[in-house]
């Protein structure tokens, strides 16, 4: 729309053209794949270098949670439904090729065809960049005190998206729950039967009694990631992180324990009832905020309730407990879902791989 | 008289209530979701979101009497006005469509009890119907908001709960497994079309309110970049719609789900999807370039006509009760289609109207076929056979319906497609006439397959094995259904209530009275 | 002559959206062609990361800095949040009213440089971030649901292949008719 606005070509122009090449190599070699393996190696691959494309497109916070959410949870969650099921895809059959290569033109056609009226990479005038975004950019200094301005969108201004966001969190949880099931409490016997779940539970444990250097360094490092963790969390008003971040580290702490450790000493540690509760009472923590601003006299989400006298200060308030809500439902349904995936007995024989 | 009625309820409720009715609609039931799994009892959690369910229906017919006294309602939240902030908007569209969802979201929990501790494993109760709120919450949210980013975020909550709900019937059935991953991709990929498409109109307009998005676009004017959202939009909508050729994860996800979520999926999901569609190609993109025109009458209309003739045909081959209906439900969303394809206030309002119609009659339907299925094990068209007799009531309700399905005279069915043809001939469209009276024959042709086989069919008797009753009279199944079939009936003399808001908003979105 | 430079220019400007595109298609590609269903659930992935990055590369300003603000201290806020209190009083008071009377902020839309700098600062678009940081979490509850359904459905099939699962379910469909 802006047609006097040129893109320069600069050290950032390379910098992009590399990551744009990486991923189109890294998503062609995706197509051609059969071992499952790879194939799932390569999409946590796309994923860390499409994170690392965000930070060279300042999105911080969004690289921040592609890299945690895509090369990490997604990454492992695929490795270990994997293991669950199978390891090679069958090859492409001719009519699915052609079926898919018609859908993808003509959805790339038109895709093509609307690229002729996009804006300028980069046009700091273009509809997008200079009219709400803007806007945010104006008001959050002085209507939140939050520096962190996609912090503050997130959380207050379109903060009813973000308490959506959080149910679809647990409803992801809910249906682990109920596709999977959590595998019951921990299991008190030093030995289970070989065929149960705590079958892999026990082998690790005994693999974590031989690496003394692995439970060593993991005590070490469990406190260490859990701080880091809260640090995610309360300084995401100030830099890239946030409750979602936050959530899945703490989460990744527990996981590494029950890596090292074995899954029935995390179960007796975090119980999945817990976990059930946690799941629910995040949301909760976050609706409540909305009931607690509605009891005030305010609207759903208005925190400028909380603290008539200072705005933004009930902004700062609300923003924090809304956070906490999202961390506590995260951390809860990451753990739903590792229980779940391992509650059920893998496929594939260590040996064969 | 119903404005009468409504404000009386008003002027019961207290200020806090009616000022907050919009967002406590929808935030209700989604806080009420993560307290039915705490419950962690069947029964208990069945209990309390039935509680819900009443609370949300009145909160519905609140609204209702607020959109009928002022016209429509905002509501702001954070109190950041738009377009900064996320809103809810509600007209006379939209409150129709609240009312179905909220309506037949009370009558399927209720009928759906006796089958849900028939079907799912007591330890899985609660998280079902924590799972059952959340997909009520998420549809009602699709229906309220003023925000288009705001509907994807609802679009996945319903969505992402729907196939949890769906692959609950891979207990008794696994292929409700597939089903479920079936329509998990099909659904994915209508999302993901639908957030291109919001990037795109994002791109044009640089906003995300609705109300906005039209001003921004009648100010920017047409682009190339506009037309690819309007496209992509129209498709994601469509696969959630089950829009005639995207409709392949319907009857599989239909048929195979637990009992209770068939029914209301039936008389909701869709309808939900198809409102967002109305609102988008009217309401958001109403800047009447001719490409809509085009694309409406070239590509929707023989769209809509296809599913009509076809999935009627698919239905009269289906021996599976619960398929059969749900290939019925792509052709009568062909009608839905074909109203709003016309793109004039009398077809889109035709067009509505259906949609009220059919999710009272589909929803009659499918608690029908779950009571004889509760009662005796039926799940196919031969199974009916006798129960004309040995269930009198369930079967008369059921035929009722039934008849409404094909839009016989003295039922609600009828009013709809009279509209519908009058809407069409209006147009021009003889055509669609004729497609209109097609499809209704092969629905007698299905319908009375079922009905002849329930009374004039004596039930097998070397089969008596199968015919033993397997659970008690379910009262609290049945007066539900008594409740749809009398509104069969009862919308058939007095369509007003439905056809006064679809005029209403047909009206506002295409301009000049409906007739 | 004018021709080469436009279109070069129009390269330049766009070379990003039309590699986004090309991602895009891939993944999709992947998710309609490939029998597999977890192979399907990463071409998913890749299609829906390809959509981030549409949003993400549209809110790139050219010399911007990521949105996290210079120079915001709780005491500069102060100020101006108390005249900010008064708006969002008068806000408060007519947007729970009904009808045409619900308020509509005003914004106006930067037509020059200068207008978009926020304290001499130019930053990039916060807006398709948060958009996208709920499509990631979206996208991650989905493929948790996905997988766990593609985990039962090995259990209860022995397979994870379209073609395999639906000649079984046709088994299934037929051995009930006989």
């Amino acid at each position: 729309m802006n047609g006097e606005f040129l893109t320069p070509i600069d050290a950032f122009t390379v910098i992009d053209l590399i990551f744009m090449s990486m991923l189109v190599v890294v998503g062609i070699a995706i197509v051609r794949l059969k071992d499952l393996f790879a194939v799932v190696m390569l999409s946590g691959v796309y994923s860390l270098v499409s994170a690392a494309w965000f930070v060279s497109l300042d999105a911080v916070d969004v690289a921040f949670t592609e890299a945690a959410v895509g090369a990490g949870i997604s990454t492992v969650l695929m490795l270990g439904a994997m293991l669950l099921t199978a390891r090679q895809a069958a090859p492409t059959k001719p009519a699915r090729h052609w079926v898919a290569l018609i859908v993808v033109c003509a959805t790339g056609a038109a895709l093509l065809y609307a690229t002729v009226d996009m804006p300028s990479f980069g046009d700091p005038l273009s509809a997008p960049n200079a009219y709400i975004g803007l806007e945010y950019l104006k008001r959050t200094g002085p209507e939140t005190g939050v520096p962190n301005v996609v912090s503050a969108v997130l959380a207050s201004y379109r903060g009813y998206d973000t308490f959506g966001e959080t149910t679809v969190i647990l409803t992801a949880g809910l249906g682990v729950v109920l596709i999977l099931g959590l595998g019951g409490p921990a299991i008190k016997r030093k030995k289970a039967p070989a065929k149960t779940k705590a079958a892999k539970a026990n082998q690790s444990k005994i693999l974590g009694a031989h690496h003394v250097v692995l439970r060593v360094i993991s005590k070490l490092m469990i406190p260490v990631i859990i701080i880091y963790g809260a640090y995610v969390q309360f300084h995401g008003d100030f830099g890239p992180g946030g409750g979602f971040q936050a959530g899945l580290i703490i989460a990744s702490a527990i996981i590494l324990y029950a890596l090292i450790y074995g899954i029935d000493a995390a179960k007796e540690a975090v119980p999945p009832s817990l976990v059930r509760l946690g799941a629910a009472l995040g949301v909760l923590i976050y609706g409540g905020v909305g009931v607690i601003n509605l009891l005030l006299g305010g609207n759903f989400l208005e925190y400028n309730i909380l603290n008539p006298t200072h705005p933004a200060h009930g902004q700062e308030l609300g923003i924090m407990f809304v956070e906490i809500g999202v961390l506590v439902t995260v951390a809860s349904v990451m753990l739903i879902i590792f229980y779940g995936f391992t509650s059920r007995q893998p496929d594939i024989k260590d040996k064969d791989w | 008289m119903s404005a009468l009625i409504a404000s009386d309820i008003l002027s019961l409720l207290p200020a806090w209530v009616l000022m907050h009715a919009a967002a406590l609609l929808v935030v209700t039931p989604l806080l009420s979701g993560p307290i039915a799994l705490i419950l962690s009892r069947g029964r208990l959690a069945w209990a309390w979101a039935l509680g819900i369910s009443i609370i949300t229906f009145m909160l519905a017919l609140v609204l209702y009497g607020q959109v009928l006294e002022h016209g429509s309602v905002m509501y702001v939240f954070g109190n950041w006005a738009p377009p900064v902030g996320i809103t809810y908007n509600i007209d006379a569209l939209n409150i129709l469509i609240l009312l179905i969802v909220a309506g037949m979201g009370l009558l399927s929990l209720i009928n759906g009890l006796p089958s849900v501790m028939q079907e799912i494993e007591p330890k899985d109760q609660a998280p079902f119907f924590a799972a059952y709120m959340l997909c009520l919450a998420g549809l009602m949210g699709v229906a309220i908001t003023g925000d288009a980013f705001n509907v994807f975020v609802f679009l996945e909550i319903s969505s992402i709960s729907t196939y949890i709900l769906v692959a609950m019937g891979g207990s008794k059935d696994r292929r409700a497994l597939t089903s479920s991953f079936n329509y998990l991709i099909l659904g994915t990929i209508g999302a993901t079309f639908f957030v291109i498409g919001l990037g795109l109109v994002y791109m044009a307009t640089g906003t995300l309110n609705m109300a906005d998005i039209t001003v921004q676009l009648h100010e920017n004017g047409d682009s190339r970049v506009v037309r690819a959202a309007f496209a992509f939009i129209v498709i994601g909508l469509g696969l959630k719609t089950a829009m005639f050729p995207l409709h392949t994860w319907l009857p599989g996800a239909y048929s195979y789900s637990p009992t209770m979520v068939g029914t209301f999926l039936a008389s909701t999901a869709t309808k939900v999807a198809f409102y967002a569609m109305v609102r988008f190609i009217f309401g958001v993109f109403s800047t009447g370039e001719p490409f809509d025109g085009a694309l409406l009458e070239l590509v929707l209309a023989p769209m809509a006509v296809a599913a009509m003739i076809i999935c009627s045909v698919q239905a009269l081959y289906q021996m599976d009760l619960r398929k059969l209906l749900a290939y019925s439900s792509v052709a009568q969303l062909g009608y839905m289609l074909l109203g709003l394809s016309m793109g004039t206030a009398a077809g889109l309002s035709a067009g509505l109207l259906h949609m009220f119609n059919h999710a009272l009659m589909k929803g009659a339907l499918f608690m029908g076929v779950g009571i004889f299925g509760l009662r005796y094990g039926v799940r196919r068209v031969p199974d009916l056979a006798g129960l004309g007799k040995t269930m009198p009531v369930t079967a008369a309700a059921f035929t009722v319906s039934g008849l409404s399905l094909i839009g016989m005279p003295l039922t609600a069915g009828f009013v709809s497609k009279y509209y519908l043809i009058i809407a069409a001939l209006e147009r021009g469209w003889w055509w669609a006439v004729a497609a209109i009276l097609a499809s209704s024959v092969l629905a007698i042709f299905y319908v009375w397959k079922m009905v002849e086989m329930m009374y004039l069919r004596e039930a097998p008797k070397a089969k008596s094995r199968a015919r033993k009753p397997q659970a008690k009279a379910p009262l609290l199944a049945l007066i539900p259904l008594l409740i749809l079939a009398v509104a069969n009936v009862w919308f058939f003399f007095d369509a007003s209530l439905p056809k006064g808001l679809t005029d209403a908003a047909a009206a506002a979105l295409l301009g000049g009275g409906a007739s | 002559m004018s021709s080469g430079i436009e279109f070069w220019q129009y390269l330049t400007g766009h070379f990003n959206y039309i590699v986004v595109i090309t991602l895009m298609m891939t993944g999709l590609y992947i998710v309609i062609s490939t029998g597999n269903l977890v192979k399907k659930l990463v071409g998913l992935g890749v299609f829906q990361t390809a959509v981030f990055q549409l949003y993400i590369t549209m809110g790139k300003v050219t010399g911007g800095q990521p949105p996290i603000l210079e120079g915001v201290h709780e005491s500069a806020a102060g100020e101006a949040a108390a005249t900010v209190a008064e708006h969002g009083k008068a806000a408060a008071t007519t947007a729970t009213t009904h009808g045409e009377h619900a308020v509509q902020a005003t914004i106006s839309i930067a037509k020059t440089m200068d207008d978009v700098l926020v304290d001499g600062v130019l930053y990039s678009n916060p807006l398709p971030h948060v958009l996208i940081l709920t499509a990631i979490v979206v996208g991650v509850a989905t493929l948790a649901v996905g997988l766990a359904l593609v985990v039962r459905i090995r259990e209860s099939y022995g397979t994870i292949e379209e073609d395999e699962l639906q000649e079984a379910n046709y088994q299934h469909a037929k051995g009930a008719l006989s």
